[in-house]
């Protein structure tokens, strides 16, 4: 079967952590990308990840914060698409 | 979000880069352009719309809700130094101000650029502080609320 290019199941890289910052427990049973702990802190170095993406007349493809480092950059979640404010 | 676009202009004039991110999948992002944000911005959300499928980036933001299963609304500014300046997170019902947003950004770059601290609600073109220990006890007399 060929791969689809596009599949749902597609996964991107998620967080990009640091091995020492992820602090993960070797369990065993937990796998290596669980991570739980908040590292966001303002002051501190933002932390790197890789989503899969929708960019406006591009199409689909993974995006990484990182790719605007030296930029500033404004990262904007937000509940759901279709929601209503 | 459609708001942040509507103020995309602006952003791209202070050298800002844009990223919006929920749990929904690309491919409800492309949807949701086409069929809604397009409708309500001139050209739909011109920036990367990502997907964290399972809220992984949301937890190590601080954004994730277990319970729902989705991001909240946080907004979060970085530094060309990959710096984070500021975060703001709400509950999902109450919107943000993206006005607030691009006034934080130019405070940011001032004192970036020049080292002078920004008191409340400064604006460009405001009187700035510089600190120091001839400014200790005597702010009142250069700056008021």
């Amino acid at each position: 079967m060929p791969e689809l290019k596009d599949g749902c199941v597609t996964p991107a890289a998620g967080p990009i952590v640091p091995e020492s910052e992820a602090n993960i427990p070797d369990l065993g049973t937990i796998p290596a990308k669980e991570v739980k702990t908040v590292l966001a802190r303002v002051g501190k170095e933002a932390i790197d990840f890789e989503a899969n993406a929708f960019v406006a007349d591009e199409g689909f493809k993974p995006i990484k914060l990182s790719d605007h480092k030296g930029k500033w950059i404004v990262l904007c979640f937000y509940p759901g698409d279709f929601t209503f404010v | 979000m459609a708001a942040v676009a509507a103020l995309y202009k602006d952003l791209q004039a202070l050298g800002v880069e844009v990223m919006s991110v929920s749990t929904d999948s690309r491919f409800v992002h492309k949807i949701w352009q086409h069929e809604e944000l397009s409708k309500m911005v001139d050209g739909g959300v011109p920036f990367p719309m990502l997907s964290d499928a399972g809220g992984k980036i949301g937890k190590i933001y601080g954004v994730y809700d277990e319970a729902a299963g989705v991001d909240i609304r946080g907004r979060f500014i970085i530094d060309p130094d990959f710096v984070i300046r500021a975060m703001e997170v709400l509950t999902p019902e109450v919107g943000r101000n993206p006005n607030e947003l691009v006034r934080q950004i130019k405070a940011f770059q001032h004192v970036r650029k020049t080292g002078e601290v920004t008191p409340s609600g400064w604006e460009p073109g405001d009187t700035t502080l510089t600190p120091g220990p001839d400014l200790v006890g005597k702010v009142w007399e250069v700056w008021k609320p």
